[in-house]
């Protein structure tokens, strides 16, 4: 059994008679440490499937299991990092972090919390700003934030939903790098959500393709096998991550349906 | 740079016509209506002139007391104020747990948004003799009116706040565990305030609007009560003077309000 394991995982959503399958039978096991990225279409049920791992939803059918024990409800052991930050736009920076450090350590000194907080605050490299509230930083500095917060709960599976979706293109890829960075010091679980391909391939040990919804399900993994730290501009001209993105495409292009893909109801 | 200024000086002329110039000629224009009105038409209407020497009193020694019932005009309206200070304590007091209800229990809502929408339109005026049937005397039944009158708009925007808050924060509470007390008051109240201060507000607004037809009734000193008790000595200069005091004061408050309402809003926005 994986250390973090769905099987024949559903999701509907959608009044009864009128219900849309979003996901339908859902079976992924990570390892321990690992990095995989779960790559598909926008509204085939990625942000869903997360909000599953994360407790946020639960399966109308099927198990989740982190470390052979079933999941039910949110938890401390898993940490979820919003597209949109999610961060609360009345506390500063390091406010944010706190209110997680004091909820996840409340048997912790008060000096041990204080300096859990900064080392997080540090290791996203915000300590200029940590007296900062969000609407004063940028995109790609609300993300660190976000970033650090889930980090300092020290979760068992960091779960990424979409984390760059809002970001340009070169914030993004600075963030791309940090997260790399983060999770080679840390050897964190961690699943990522992304529509981006090459966003996959430079971070995960191992891409899962979601095919195209309604009723989506996981494609074969692509493992990547590519040195680390992965460098961008050399990636390009590599034979193996040709070789791991032409799969996935040809995955995902010739995945479902002809129907257009619907955007899943919002989670509530 | 003389580019600039020459740019910018007839902007800055259109500026000063706005802030100062337009509104005199408004003021001067009522006064004008005022004057004519009080000369041809409505012999007991005194006239701005004579309103001003026989308030003159008042205003110029705002805090003199001569008597129980002849203060200076600041006076007066410090114990309306003072009044209107409990009264809307006492609906904030009331209104924000009601809201906070309204808003975050379905079955609450469903239960008493009926009955809410049937009072909040009822007068002041309805209110204050169940207020002397229930307390038996008037300042209770006064500070009753206020606040019940007052409390609506603290109500109905405290629910709408709770209820806007994004599902982003609440998400944040979920992954956290917060508890429900923590989820209320780190992340509820906080992303409602803004909301909240807007009921706040409002509620300010009606109190003050309240106090004067409550004095009226009860007798009690204050801008209101010295107003129906000029009206009723005939000194009519003198109801004049109360409402331009209680217009001038409503518009300090609410002033004052939204200026701290301004500032929650861009301390919360993201």
């Amino acid at each position: 059994m994986s250390y973090l394991e769905l099987s024949g995982v559903r999701k509907s959503f959608g009044p009864a008679g009128a219900r849309t399958e979003v996901l339908s039978g859902i079976d992924l096991g990570v390892e321990r440490g690992e990095f995989v990225a779960i790559v598909g279409y926008s509204g085939s049920g990625k942000s869903t499937l997360i909000n599953l791992i994360g407790g946020l939803l639960s399966p109308d059918a099927g198990r989740i299991s982190l470390e052979g024990k079933p999941v039910s409800g949110p938890g401390h052991d898993r940490a979820v990092v919003f597209q949109n930050y999610s961060l609360l736009p009345w506390l500063t920076v390091r406010d944010n972090i706190a209110l997680a450090v004091d909820q996840v350590f409340p048997g912790w000194t008060r000096q041990r919390r204080e300096d859990h907080v900064q080392h997080h605050i540090d290791l996203v490299r915000l300590t200029e700003a940590s007296r900062k509230r969000p609407h004063e930083l940028s995109g790609g500095m609300r993300q660190r934030v976000a970033l650090a917060r889930a980090l300092s709960m020290t979760p068992r599976v960091l779960l990424l939903d979409e984390p760059l979706g809002a970001l340009d293109a070169l914030t993004r890829a600075a963030l791309q790098h940090e997260i790399e960075r983060l999770w080679s010091e840390e050897r964190q679980t961690v699943v990522l959500i992304t529509n981006d391909v090459d966003e996959g391939l430079l971070l995960a040990d191992r891409i899962i393709p979601l095919s195209r919804g309604p009723g989506a399900v996981l494609g074969p993994p692509v493992p990547v096998d590519l040195a680390r730290p992965r460098d961008r501009k050399a990636l390009n001209h590599d034979a193996r991550f040709k070789a791991a993105r032409a799969e996935i495409f040809r995955y995902l292009l010739g995945s479902g349906r002809k129907e257009p893909a619907r955007e899943p109801a919002e989670v509530r | 740079m003389s580019d600039a200024a020459a740019l910018s000086r007839p902007r800055t002329g259109a500026g000063w016509s706005r802030t100062w110039f337009l509104p005199l000629i408004g003021v001067g224009g009522l006064l004008a209506l005022w004057a004519l009105t009080s000369a041809l038409f409505s012999p007991n209407l005194p006239s701005p002139l004579k309103t001003w020497e026989v308030s003159k009193p008042y205003l110029l020694n705002p805090f003199e007391k001569r008597g129980e019932l002849d203060q200076g005009i600041l006076r007066f309206t410090g114990y309306s104020l003072w009044l209107v200070a409990k009264g809307y304590g006492l609906a904030l007091l009331i209104g924000i747990p009601i809201g906070l209800l309204l808003g975050l229990s379905p079955l609450f809502r469903s239960s008493f948004d009926p009955i809410i929408q049937i009072l909040r339109p009822v007068s002041p005026l309805a209110w204050l003799p169940l207020g002397l049937v229930l307390f038996g005397k008037s300042a209770p039944a006064a500070l009753f009116t206020i606040a019940i009158c007052a409390m609506w708009p603290t109500v109905l925007n405290t629910a709408l706040g709770v209820r806007s808050v994004p599902q982003d924060y609440l998400n944040v509470a979920k992954v956290l565990k917060l508890s429900r007390g923590k989820t209320l008051f780190k992340v509820l109240l906080p992303a409602a305030l803004p909301y909240m201060f807007t009921g706040f507000r409002l509620s300010l607004g009606i109190a003050w609007l309240v106090i004067v037809a409550v004095e009226m009734l009860t007798g009690a000193p204050g801008v209101g009560g010295f107003l129906w008790q000029e009206y009723n000595s005939l000194i009519y200069e003198h109801i004049i003077l109360c409402i331009l005091t209680i217009g001038v004061v409503g518009y300090i408050l609410d002033r004052a309000m939204y200026w701290v309402e301004v500032r929650l809003r861009a301390e919360s926005a993201s």
